[in-house]
């Protein structure tokens, strides 16, 4: 395999087969995850690992005005609030949206705005999502809240059959354009099998839909701002673990960030890694380690938009190093991450070095 | 007379033979509120001393384990979610007497007093809790995913187990047993639309069901008038018929499921139950409580409608047990919690082998794809 040709001749490390969950092993896997700090040689210490990453907040961008301090949540009110402000159409609603939500999104919203704008819904996703679509329809830009993502699947029949396909079976005489279904997602270390799951990978299978994920509160802000301007109904999911954690210089003022446009965050030579929302810290991290480490070159890219996907930059990214690695938090069989190294393998098998795409997931319960 | 005698020495005398106490004694209780029904459950209630004891001491075990289970909630000893019970004690009692252990029962995830009276040990219970290999589930379900022999649990996602009770139910119905389900919601999953699927086709099929709505007036932090259109939970199973009664008086929950029970199983269909009752803790450990309803509120029930003290004062006046009695039996029930509670938290927590069994029914054991390429994990089922 290219890949392992490669890390073995930057470091001849020899290790050991120790072994860690028993199972296959290849020296080269050992030597990664030896590697990582997160990572204990000895499965009797079974230690509690809290955040396995640091969230570096970025610069403060200078190109849309005055910035105030904010956390994942705080930018998404804020963005909130510039909707509400400038379009006199918007609505929020969903479960406990009113007192500002469980996660704290939409504080202050129903104070400002009034309770015919900022309002609850009854415990119902079918119900709140189908409304959405209908409110979405009629000319409203309505913004629903699914409390977790891991709730969303009673609304998946609206989702995929009603808001998708509306404009294409009515010839563009109607669509619900105007809907943004926003969710916080992701593991955030207590979850469980109900408050962590990661459920892009069912939507990513239904034309007609957008999803999002931003990795931090600048993002966030833009991409949603871009969803709710959008005039395709948008999935905006957003990494639970950062809303508190993720603290950065967030515009004030309402600016957009573009849909379909994946960031390359760190420029490389030799291997590209992509991920979306919380993983890409980690890849952050993975990057520097192997710089450190193993004297290896990534380039990372932040994908944002999961439907429709940057295919141009990813392809140019792969062409350019030869070796991809996709890294996601929800389960490996027909995760997005197929879905990206088949289309990158079909676009590009001619000028890869590699014809082996690694899918990393964390495997969180 | 010799009781009014013995009565008036109870002071002096310290030693009280069980000749002393009232065998059995006949209770009033309230009314239910009916729908699409001619008559309700009878008026009175039959407790006898064994029955009151009986009670007394799993409301009281119910009661200190969530206790406990908060106390060690805060210590971080256990994680994740954690719906606490205390308050609804009347509840699981009253229907686990109203129905046979052989009969089934589906909840959702305030299901640590539905363990106990399903036949969980506390032990079990709270080892789950911890995640420890002991627990109910191996340690791999946590707080909301608990169960026993015909109890389906323990489930995370609200209005979820509503129809899953109706297909028990069905299988009740289609082998001939006599054995009914029971199946519980709250007052927020009562607006979900399976629900309403479900009312429709066990009332369709008339399939052996009692839906049972725990209405403790908050759904999370919105309470019943600010989420629902109709606040009769009772009436909202339209052709079902339905009952509506204090779910904090263990006798008067005990007589209506009896009364549902019976119903059902004389072939008449599915029949809902609405308990009025009340939660002393927030929806959950990382919820106070307090933001949306006041202290006073919650002291006022505590005070004047707690299920344990209704029926201990009811047994006390009644001359149906003594105080030491009903003191001996705390003392136990700490105890019995206090070991619980050890074993929870000495007890080791299941080995990494088991991450990944039990996802499929697999023979020979099935490989999966781990965190890394390079771990392959085994899942054996």
């Amino acid at each position: 395999m290219a890949a392992t040709r490669l890390f073995l001749r930057a470091s001849p490390v020899k290790c050991s087969l120790t072994g860690l969950t028993g199972g296959v092993h290849s020296s080269l896997g050992l030597t990664l995850l030896k590697l990582s700090p997160a990572c204990t040689a000895k499965p009797q210490a079974q230690r509690r690992h809290a955040a396995h990453f640091t969230y570096h907040p970025e610069p403060a961008p200078s190109q849309y005005g005055p910035t105030q301090k904010m956390n994942l949540f705080q930018s998404v009110t804020s963005a909130l609030d510039n909707t509400l402000a400038g379009d006199p159409t918007a609505v929020i609603f969903g479960e406990d949206v009113a007192f500002g939500g469980v996660f704290r999104c939409t504080v202050g919203l129903r104070d400002k705005y009034g309770k015919d704008r900022v309002f609850n819904t009854p415990l119902c996703e079918q119900g709140i999502v189908g409304f959405g679509i209908g409110a979405a329809a009629a000319g409203a830009t309505a913004i629903a809240e699914i409390q977790f993502a891991d709730y969303i699947y009673p609304a998946f029949d609206q989702i995929v059959n009603e808001a998708a396909k509306y404009r294409y079976r009515s010839g563009n005489m109607f669509d619900c354009g105007k809907l943004t279904i926003r969710s916080p997602w992701g593991c955030v270390g207590h979850g469980s099998i109900y408050h962590s799951q990661c459920p892009e990978a069912f939507f990513t299978h239904c034309p007609g839909i957008k999803i999002v994920v931003p990795r931090g509160p600048v993002q966030a802000k833009g991409l949603l701002l871009s969803c709710i301007a959008d005039q395709n109904p948008c999935i905006f999911f957003e990494p639970k673990i950062l809303y508190r954690a993720a603290v950065e210089q967030v515009p004030t003022e309402a600016y957009q960030i573009p849909l379909s446009q994946a960031e390359v965050l760190q420029e490389g030579s030799d291997l590209t890694l992509v991920a979306w929302g919380t993983q890409v810290h980690v890849l952050k991290e993975v990057a520097a380690m192997a710089q450190e480490k193993l004297g290896v070159s990534c380039e990372l890219i932040d994908l944002r938009t999961i439907l429709p996907w940057d295919t141009e930059t990813v392809c140019k990214s792969v062409v350019k190093t030869g070796r991809l690695l996709i890294s996601h938090e929800a389960p490996v069989t027909g995760g997005f991450a197929a879905e990206i190294s088949s289309t990158v393998q079909v676009r590009v098998r001619w000028e890869i070095k590699a014809f082996y795409f690694f899918y990393v997931t964390d495997f969180k319960l | 007379s010799v009781e009014e005698f013995l009565n008036g020495a109870r002071v002096v005398v310290s030693a009280r033979t069980y000749a002393d106490f009232t065998p059995q004694a006949t209770f009033d209780i309230k009314k239910c509120d009916l729908h699409k029904l001619e008559e309700g459950p009878p008026l009175q209630a039959v407790l006898t001393r064994e029955e009151g004891l009986q009670y007394y001491r799993t409301m009281q075990t119910i009661r200190r384990m969530e206790l406990k289970a908060d106390q060690l909630y805060k210590q971080k000893i256990i994680r994740g979610f954690c719906h606490l019970y205390d308050g609804q004690e009347a509840c699981a009692v009253g229907i686990e007497t109203g129905i046979n252990l052989s009969d089934h029962l589906i909840t959702a995830y305030r299901a640590h007093g539905y363990t106990l009276t399903r036949g969980g040990t506390v032990r079990e219970i709270m080892a789950e809790l911890t995640g420890r290999r002991g627990g109910i589930a191996k340690g791999k379900g946590g707080s909301m995913h608990m169960y026993t022999k015909h109890f389906y649990g323990g489930n995370g996602i609200v209005g979820a187990q509503v129809p899953l009770g109706a297909g028990v139910a069905l299988a009740c119905k289609y082998l001939g047993n006599n054995e009914i389900c029971v199946c519980l919601y709250g007052d927020g999953a009562a607006n979900q639309g399976q629900i309403f699927e479900t009312y429709n086709m066990a009332s369709l099929w008339k399939l052996p069901c009692i839906f049972i709505c725990e209405n403790n007036k908050y759904g999370m932090g919105t309470s019943v008038e600010r989420a629902a259109a109709s606040t009769d939970y009772y009436k909202r199973g339209d052709f079902i018929p339905g009952l509506r009664l204090d779910g904090m008086d263990v006798l008067c929950v005990r007589e209506a499921t009896k009364f549902a029970a019976e119903h059902c199983r004389s072939g008449k269909g599915p029949i809902l139950m609405e308990l009025q009752t009340y939660r002393y803790h927030g929806h959950s450990m990382s919820d106070p409580g307090v933001s949306y309803r006041t202290r006073e509120e919650i002291q006022e029930v505590r005070s004047k409608s707690d299920p344990i003290s209704m029926l201990k004062d009811r047994m006390l006046s009644n001359n149906m047990a003594s105080v030491e009695e009903l003191k001996e039996i705390d003392v136990e029930v700490r105890k019995e919690i206090e070991d619980a509670a050890q074993f929870a938290t000495t007890d080791p927590e299941p080995p990494l082998d088991d991450l990944c069994n039990h996802i499929f029914y697999n023979d020979p054991p099935m490989e999966v794809r781990g965190t890394n390429p390079w771990t392959k994990l085994k899942s054996v089922s």
